[in-house]
């Protein structure tokens, strides 16, 4: 046994130094920061983009976020650079490795925050960019969300379609970040319907469609005939409920009038990762990037919303929705963030 | 009677080894042949690639006098050839039909036809006279049974010569008798049977010839009715065997063994031991005779710590050892050597020297600090080696590349080395070649003039017979009688097996 | 004299041979993966360069290989010590996360001890974590005969909710999806802290606890009475018992061992990498990928550090190889083909038959000529 374990040894050892032999120019071990011959060749900008372990494909954050940075990637006439992680733990390693390729790198997810922290500690004289949570390091700019305001009009819309009264939201995981949408949501179901319930419920996790439709389904069943959720991957199951059991679903992050196939999506809270992530890299194009700075999108800058490409939301209804937001930029209402604020939150007429 | 096959000058070597070395082997038409030799001579070898498992380094072989060249298993099939190996290749939870028409299904477009599946395995069974329910499954049926269910897949597919490789290992001596009447009706119907064994009884009472192969080597070809066990012996293992067992006159001393109202329950939770009371004295062997299934295996795990005593007491030299972990049972003085060698005697993927310590691994000669001293073990592996006539290259082969006459020699010579006052023998030559017989023999008798005690329980009634002082006859889990091997014959043995008393037996 | 040399000549041939198929295997398989590169697009020798640049390519990226390197081996162990006793701890997800969670308990409730008793002390935890988690399985499936794979793959569902819910209530940093952090006095040694050649790589000490442990499983497997006993009872529980070895100790002991390595992986990773657990989406993969990085290196303590080298290069280099455009799907598939032609020894296999039909060739051209 030993000596297959050793013979095994010496393949992998003889195979990696016929590699090593190819990627021998490239192999010295230089100041990591320095840049390859081989990139010197490219424009002088250069940007990617890094996943959380969610990566593409979620048509949701992920896929919005990298919409952004090709638009700004054609504009700008860069091939931009994508690195999904696989694991948790090499977030850490994958900032870097982006650091090591490109000016500009930008983490989208604030599960990318601690790894974001050390990332650009370590590499002071690159930039890079955050979606999601402030990290305040001089060269990261972040870009968070008023996921509350954006939840806020489409609570508007669930409280004026209902028709039960009954109204549920699914949560992924129960903290802070989804909070915000959980509250928003009531803040703006209450504005319009002061006798409607809203359930509330989370399927701690957000990669499981299953567990999405279970906790859909057990609402419904409770008479809920429309059903929010901000549960990521979760969401899918939630829509399948409703394409099954018609009733209303809302979708988040971006437009999922897609994901239905019996158009049975209301409306979706669409939060701007692209134009998040266009942002940074437009600020940092045009000579403007803040490091340390920290920049939050809500309705005013157009970072969050809804959209209704299912033509599901009534004129009547859009109407409410819109008065809604004229409210929120004007600073008329001001939405809560926390439970704690929720309680304290005295709704205002929407004319 | 023309020839259906014939092998000619088939040379095979393996890596060290010469298996075949230019046999020449003639099988008639309709009659049963008989391949002879110890196990390791090369017959296996010889009907494997008569099969097409094996390819021959030289040699040519004939059927109904046409060259062919049998590459693979599907080839001898398509020529007529089967072959019933010594382990049976069914597949246990499937019923008889679907295990005999598995390979070559009726069917009825692309769904398999079952009820013409079932009529004609009825068929073939009535022609041959193989009774078997074609419905019942597999796993539930006695060994015997499984046989003839492996006898008809052969027939189904065609054979007119069917291979049978050791067929009587997994026998009693009921089912060898019915396998006898079955072979001679195959015969008789035309068909011609090849016998692989190493039982010269089973040669004498099955066979129209015998071809007896050593080392590889045909020493001779004979019409069995010209010949005797003991030429056949002699033939077979090179040298002069003594068939009958020589022992002096038993010095009995006090008891070592007692057992008093034992119960056993089987691993069905039904009762299999019921009541045993049982005395082993030293310097005598007290052998137990009985037909498979009667309590035997229970006992002997009761007494050894493997399974749980229901009620009842087993003391040695007085101690009691009842319900005892087998750690310190074995520790108090008891060699065991299992019916079973593959499945408890033997870890076959360890090496010789990591088997001669099983039992006894955790004892200070054997170790060096916290490990194992691997040279300790080695070399008192090489004493048992040189002391016992193990043939094996070295220690440090796994013990399954042994042959089973060698690896029962490894088990016995484990257990009578730890000089234990009693030792419990359990079919201890089930499978071995006369030669490996003769050396287990000498050494339980050994161990009886040494003044140890030792119970024999075996299926073979002459070894029990030959070996045994006293026979304790064993039936539904009950002793029905204990005889001094003086007044026990064959007849009064038999009738108290079958549950009559030795009051009947007289 | 005459006959040791050709011994010796004999021995260096036969190990040149058995060189020649891991060897070959890899070959092909890079070949295989190179024209699978080709066919999306791309350019497989960059794929390959970038593999080997972004895992071996200086000495942040090979410290970065063997911070991945460490916790594989170490699940490997565990997978490799329990399949010894014939038990597939597909449990060890789940002891992973048992180990990194107590480590971040015992980092964080320990604060104010010595650096290497506080260090010693949480280490041990996460290993004695993992081991309880493994002997619950190993106890249900020794006295109460349920199965130990099933018996895992649930513990490792509850071990990640636990992990989960503690990190949200009694490890909680208010406000975040992630746990508290360790004190320093119970994080491993980091090489960057004497080496700048290490600078931006994580590697710390761990990696010399788990060849440590490798040597260490080897020596309790191979040498001594109880490694004896638990292979026994691996090979043959009947042939164990008979030879006087209690058979459900050692099930329950060879659990215990395997979830100890792995519940030792977990605190290396919380000591080491992490300082912290965050919010499991899903199982963390170290468990799962322990069991690859096992039967590629054959169930061997030995192979399995090298297996785990193996997997290690694949994982750290699959980064760059992304962004040098190659897509993630891609890269996990390559990463699969050569996995699959190492472990399935599979030019062994055609050897054979390439052998066999050439033969059968020959004695057909013989046949002819008669």
């Amino acid at each position: 046994m030993f000596k297959k374990g050793l013979v095994l040894f010496l393949a992998l050892v003889m195979v990696m130094t016929i590699f090593t032999g190819c990627a021998q120019p490239a192999q010295a071990p230089a100041a990591p920061a320095e840049p390859d011959p081989a990139e010197e060749a490219k424009p002088e900008l250069s940007f990617g983009m890094i996943t959380d372990v969610g990566g593409l494909g979620d048509k949701s954050f992920n896929d919005s976020a990298w919409e952004g940075i090709q638009k700004a990637g054609k504009e700008l006439g860069v091939e931009p650079v994508i690195l999904q992680s696989t694991k948790q733990e090499d977030y850490e390693a994958n900032i870097g490795n982006m650091a090591q390729s490109v000016d500009l790198s930008i983490a989208v997810g604030f599960l990318m925050e601690q790894a974001m922290k050390v990332g650009s500690e370590q590499y002071p004289d690159v930039k890079f960019g955050i979606i999601d949570t402030v990290v305040t390091t001089p060269n990261v700019m972040s870009v968070t969300f008023k996921e509350h305001e954006g939840s806020f009009l489409v609570g508007v819309i669930a409280g004026l379609a209902t028709k039960t009264n009954v109204i549920g939201f699914v949560g992924g995981m129960d903290f802070p970040l989804i909070q915000k949408f959980e509250v928003g949501f009531i803040a703006g179901v209450k504005s319009v319907n002061p006798n409607a319930k809203v359930l509330v419920n989370y399927t701690g996790a957000f990669d499981n469609p299953d567990k999405g439709k279970e906790i859909a389904i057990s609402q419904f069943k409770q008479k809920a005939d429309v059903i929010y959720h901000a549960s990521g991957g979760c969401g899918i199951g939630v829509i399948q409920a409703a394409d099954e059991n018609d009733f209303w679903a809302i979708g988040v992050d971006q437009d999922q009038s897609a994901v239905s196939n019996n158009n049975k999506v209301l409306c979706s809270m669409i939060k701007r990762v692209d134009v998040g992530t266009y942002t940074i890299i437009k600020a940092y194009a045009d000579d403007k990037f803040e490091g340390g700075k920290a920049i939050e999108l809500g309705l005013k800058e157009e970072g969050v919303g809804f959209s209704d490409n299912g033509k599901n939301v009534s004129a009547e209804i859009k109407a409410v929705a819109d008065k809604a937001k004229e409210l929120v930029v004007n600073g008329t209402i001001v939405v809560p963030v926390t439970r704690e604020d929720l309680e304290a939150f005295k709704p205002v007429e929407i004319k | 009677m023309s020839a259906v096959i014939e092998m000619k000058g088939i040379s095979k070597s393996f890596p060290g080894i010469r298996a075949n070395d230019n046999i020449n082997l003639k099988i008639e038409q309709g009659e049963i042949h008989v391949l002879l030799g110890e196990n390791g001579a090369g017959k296996s070898t010889l009907m494997n690639i008569l099969y097409g498992l094996y390819q021959p380094d030289e040699g040519q072989i004939l059927i109904k006098g046409k060259p062919v060249k049998i590459v693979n298993p599907n080839v001898a099939i398509s020529h007529g050839i089967g072959m019933v190996h010594q382990h049976f290749m069914l597949i246990p939870p499937f019923t008889v039909t679907e295990n005999i028409i598995l390979g070559k299904e009726p069917h009825k477009g692309t769904t398999l036809d079952i009820q013409k599946a079932i009529s004609d395995v009825e068929e073939i069974s009535k022609k041959y006279e193989l009774r078997v329910d074609p419905r019942v499954i597999v796993r539930d049926i006695s060994v015997g049974m499984q046989q003839r269910v492996e006898i008809l897949k052969t027939l189904y597919r065609g054979a007119e010569i069917l291979i049978l490789d050791e067929p009587t290992a997994v026998l009693t001596p009921q089912e060898i008798d019915e396998l006898c009447i079955i072979m001679r009706s195959l015969v008789y119907q035309g068909k011609s049977i090849i016998l692989i064994t190493h039982k010269l009884k089973e040669v004498m009472s099955m066979s129209d010839k015998v071809t007896i192969i050593r080392r590889g080597k045909v020493i001779d070809t004979l019409n069995t009715k010209d010949t005797n066990i003991d030429e056949l012996a002699e033939k077979m293992v090179g040298r002069k065997v003594s068939l009958t067992v020589e022992k002096k006159e038993a010095k009995v001393l006090s008891p070592i063994l007692e057992i008093k109202g034992l119960k056993v329950l089987d691993n069905r939770k039904l009762e299999a031991v019921k009541g045993i009371d049982l005395q082993v004295h030293g310097g005598e062997i007290l052998g137990i005779a009985g037909v498979d299934g009667n309590g035997q295996s229970e006992l002997v795990q009761a007494i050894t710590g493997l399974s749980k005593a229901e009620a009842g007491e087993v003391f040695l030299n007085g101690k009691d050892i009842t319900n005892l972990p087998p750690r310190e049972i074995i520790a108090g003085g008891v060699g065991h050597i299992p019916e079973d060698r593959h499945k408890r005697g033997l870890v076959l993927a360890y090496t010789l020297a990591e088997n001669s310590i099983l039992g006894s691994h955790y004892l200070k000669k054997f170790r060096k600090g916290m490990g194992l001293s691997y040279q300790n073990i080695r070399e008192y592996c090489r004493k048992l080696i040189s002391e016992y006539d193990i043939r094996t290259p070295n220690e440090k082969v796994i013990a399954k590349s042994l042959s089973g006459g060698n690896q029962q020699k490894l088990i016995v010579a484990r257990e009578i080395d730890r000089d234990p006052s009693l030792c419990i023998a359990s079919q201890p030559t089930r499978g071995l070649d006369v030669g490996a017989i003769e050396f287990v023999h000498k050494k339980l008798i050994e161990l009886r003039d040494e003044g140890k005690a030792v119970l024999l329980v075996s299926l073979e009634l002459d070894e029990v017979m030959d070996l045994s002082d006293r026979i304790a006859v064993m039936y539904d889990g009950k002793i029905v009688g204990i005889l001094d091997a003086k007044d026990a014959t064959e007849k009064k043995l038999g009738i108290m097996m079958a549950g009559g008393s030795a009051q009947d037996a007289v | 004299m005459e006959s040791r040399i050709n011994e010796f000549r004999e021995g260096l041939l036969n190990t040149l041979k058995e060189i020649a198929y891991p060897l070959v295997a890899i070959l092909i398989s890079v070949i295989a993966g190179g024209i699978l590169v080709y066919s999306f697009g791309k350019d497989p020798v960059l794929a390959y360069t970038s593999m080997i640049k972004g895992s071996l390519g200086d000495w942040n990226k090979f410290g970065e290989t063997l911070v991945t390197v460490t916790p594989l081996i170490l699940t490997g162990l565990s997978i490799t010590f329990a399949f010894k006793c014939n038990l597939f701890n597909i449990g060890v997800e789940g002891q992973f996360i048992m180990g990194a969670i107590a480590a971040v308990w015992a980092g964080w409730a320990f604060a104010g001890l010595p650096a290497i008793l506080h260090l010693t002390l949480t280490l041990l935890v996460g290993a004695a974590a993992g081991g309880i988690w493994a002997s619950i399985i190993g106890w249900l499936q020794a006295k109460v005969g349920s199965h130990v794979v099933i018996n895992g793959i649930m513990m490792n569902y509850i071990a990640m909710y636990t992990s989960n819910f503690l990190v949200r209530t009694a490890l909680n940093v208010s406000g975040k999806a992630y746990s508290v952090e360790i004190a320093d006095t119970a994080k491993l040694w980091r090489f960057s802290q004497a080496f700048v050649q290490f600078k931006h790589s994580r590697l710390h000490t761990g990696i010399i606890i788990a060849l440590i442990v490798a040597l260490v499983a080897y020596y309790i497997l191979n040498k001594t009475v109880r490694g004896y006993e638990i292979r026994a009872v691996g090979f043959n529980p009947d042939a164990a018992e008979y030879g006087g070895i209690n058979v459900s100790k050692n099930i329950i002991l060879s659990m215990l061992v395997a979830g100890m390595f792995a519940g030792l992986a977990g605190a290396i990773m919380t000591t080491g990498v992490q300082y912290r657990v965050n919010t499991l989406f899903g199982f963390t993969g170290y468990g799962l990928d322990g069991i690859s990085v096992a039967l590629v290196g054959n169930i061997h303590p030995i192979g399995v550090i090298l297996s785990a080298f193996l997997f290690g290069v694949m994982q750290k280099g699959g980064p760059l190889m992304q962004i040098q455009g190659i897509p993630k799907e891609v890269v996990g598939i390559i990463q699969g083909i050569i996995i699959l032609f190492v472990a399935a020894n599979f030019v062994k296999v055609i050897m054979g038959n390439i052998k066999q039909r050439k033969e059968l060739k020959k004695t057909a051209l013989q046949e002819g000529v008669e």
